[in-house]
């Protein structure tokens, strides 16, 4: 079955380092905390969005980098609307089901918060997105040890053969034991970079690795 | 496209620990939430699998110590479904898992005896796909509480693309005072078994349970059920708040009508989501509404067994096939008075009816929703 899909832009975020199709967009100082770091890129792309203040690291990972796919990549909000996000990591929601395992671990002092418990699934990640950029489209998140290009290119054509998204953000947002990875691309019929396991694995491993 | 189907499957719960066992307590109305004292702060309703019945049952197949409680019920559940499939594992089957918390029960490192690293889901897909030996890497779907249901489609459309020819779905997740105390910080959580839809409703009963299927390309039964379409559709509005319009949810339906080409009135029945939590019932009640499946009968299966999160979906599934085969729509449990804003057919008592065409729908945190239609064929001998 053939389809023709293209990558059409694709960005990461990792060691203090926002990479713009593999070019290095944003470079901070790697004695910065992720809280420091992602404040920094939050005030760098003049953002005005007071919710990004309530999130977990994960969520912040995957605002700031959609944030700068969206900003480079041009699309009118019908079309917006419709994307399709396929997300994936290793840690599902661990970092922060950690700290509210904390919370709960101490009969003498015991605070289970809702604004925690809500971030203690993996893909409120992709609710995040599709709110701050009004996408309706269709939604999974897959957990893998590994970053699993085989399975996201084979499930993006299955969303576009199936006529279900002509668009597709796929990517891999990790965060574990304050280690961070971000790697985000979209892929339609207009991009200009082919699009298949290879490629795809190529520029996750320069994104990742390189920087 | 290939068609797909359903074939082989596997319920294990309180009910029972097979799909058959499971429907014949459905059919006496016969419920698995029970007081428990033992999990939170204080007593509370809940559907809990009796450990002791689910060591002795996976002593046939493994040793109870090696495993925690939710592999042992994802294990037990997949192996039933496999000895009742009829195709064997090869490179060309996909192990497909859906969990929503997997083994967090593991981060309580006072009652675990286990490693904190084993709530790594992707640990949990490999136990389970090397006590099977699966040659393909599990996939794995962590969508909140639309997984079990998320899991079917994204196996039917691997296989209708020709990636797999067929596949094993297992669905679980187990009570823990982890969620049992994120959803009481909600103040989601009924003092009372909980009542879906019912005027009376005043949240969710939490539960355990894992579910299997088959999935495969090929019929070769005289009954056979294809997956016809599907749809998993973002509110785009609270991450954890349900919508005020419905639209994720409905747009999922949408998208699986017009993907099955059929019109409302073709569907025969509904396996809803039905949380009872006031505005989950009312914001599927405005989607059905919308989508005009208000006449549709319709039950939910939460007060059989409470909230199973990542499995309720392929659990109510497997009911809902069932339902097809018997032709019976089953006791929506717990449903008295309708409390919703718009008119919504709650089966109050269970009856025969046709069933041809079933759809399930699923809806959870993260603005998730996922709708799923089956349909019934019946081969010319």
């Amino acid at each position: 079955m053939k389809n023709n899909l293209n990558i059409v832009a694709y960005c990461s975020i990792k060691n203090h380092v926002v990479a713009l199709n593999g070019i290095p967009l944003i470079t901070k100082d790697h004695d910065l905390t992720f809280s420091e770091f992602s404040k920094e890129v939050y005030k760098e792309l003049k953002m005005d969005y007071s919710k990004f203040f309530k999130m977990d690291d994960q969520c912040k990972l995957a605002i700031l980098i959609s944030e700068i796919l969206f900003n480079h990549i041009k699309i009118d909000s019908k079309n917006k609307e419709n994307i399709a996000i396929v997300l994936s990591n290793r840690s599902a929601s661990l970092n922060t089901d950690r700290k509210y395992q904390e919370t709960i671990s101490n009969k003498e002092n015991y605070y289970p918060s809702p604004a925690v418990f809500v971030y203690t699934l993996p893909n409120i990640t992709i609710g995040e997105i599709c709110i701050k950029h009004k996408i309706k489209g269709e939604n999974v998140f897959f957990v893998s040890e590994a970053f699993n290009a085989t399975l996201l290119k084979q499930y993006a054509s299955c969303l576009f053969q199936n006529k279900k998204s002509k668009q597709i953000l796929c990517g891999w947002i990790d965060f574990d034991d304050d280690q961070y990875q971000a790697f985000l691309y979209l892929v339609s019929e207009h991009g200009n970079r082919k699009f298949n396991q290879k490629s795809i694995k190529k520029i996750y491993n320069e994104n990742i690795w390189m920087h | 496209m290939k068609p797909v189907f359903i074939t082989a499957n596997n319920i294990i719960s309180p009910l029972g620990f097979t799909s058959e066992d499971n429907i014949i307590q459905i059919e006496k109305d016969k419920s698995g939430i029970v007081l428990q004292d033992n999990i939170g702060a204080l007593p509370c309703y809940a559907s809990i699998i009796n450990d002791e019945l689910l060591n002795s049952a996976f002593k046939q197949i493994g040793s109870p110590e090696s495993y925690t409680k939710l592999e042992k019920m994802m294990m037990l559940s997949l192996q039933d479904t496999i000895m009742k499939t009829d195709f064997s594992i090869s490179d060309r089957t996909a192990l497909v898992i859906a969990t929503t918390k997997g083994n967090i029960d593991v981060l309580n490192t006072k009652t675990s005896n286990f490693s904190p690293d084993r709530a790594y889901i992707s640990i949990l897909g490999e136990k389970i796909r090397n006590f099977f030996g699966f040659d393909n890497e599990p996939i794995i779907i962590s969508n909140a509480c639309v997984s079990g249901i998320l899991s079917v489609a994204v196996a039917k459309r691997l296989i209708q693309n020709n990636f797999y020819d067929n596949a094993f779905i297992v669905a679980g997740d187990i009570v823990s005072e982890f969620t049992l105390s994120g959803f009481q910080s909600f103040q989601a959580i009924s003092e009372k078994p909980c009542k879906p839809y019912s005027k009376h409703r005043n949240g969710i009963t939490i539960g355990e349970a894992a579910a299997a299927v088959a999935i495969t390309n090929q019929n070769n039964s005289k009954h056979s059920i294809q997956i016809i379409g599907d749809g998993s559709h973002n509110d785009a509005n609270h991450i954890s708040g349900p919508s005020r319009d419905g639209e994720g949810l409905f747009l999922s339906i949408q998208s699986a009508m017009e993907e099955a080409e059929i019109a409302p009135s073709n569907i025969d029945y509904i396996s809803a989501h039905g949380t009872a939590t006031l505005y989950n019932d009312e914001m599927e009640t405005i989607a059905f509404n919308r989508a005009k499946l208000e006449n549709v009968p319709l039950n939910s299966l939460k007060g059989y067994y409470g909230h199973t999160l990542g499995a309720s979906g392929l659990l109510e599934s497997i009911i809902g096939l069932h339902s097809m085969k018997n032709n019976m729509l089953y006791t929506s449990l717990g449903m008295d008075e309708l409390g919703v804003s718009m008119p919504l057919n709650v089966i109050q008592k269970k009856k025969k009816a046709e069933i041809k065409v079933c759809l399930k729908t699923a809806s959870g945190f993260g603005g998730s929703n996922t709708a799923v239609l089956f349909k019934k064929l019946t081969l010319e001998k």
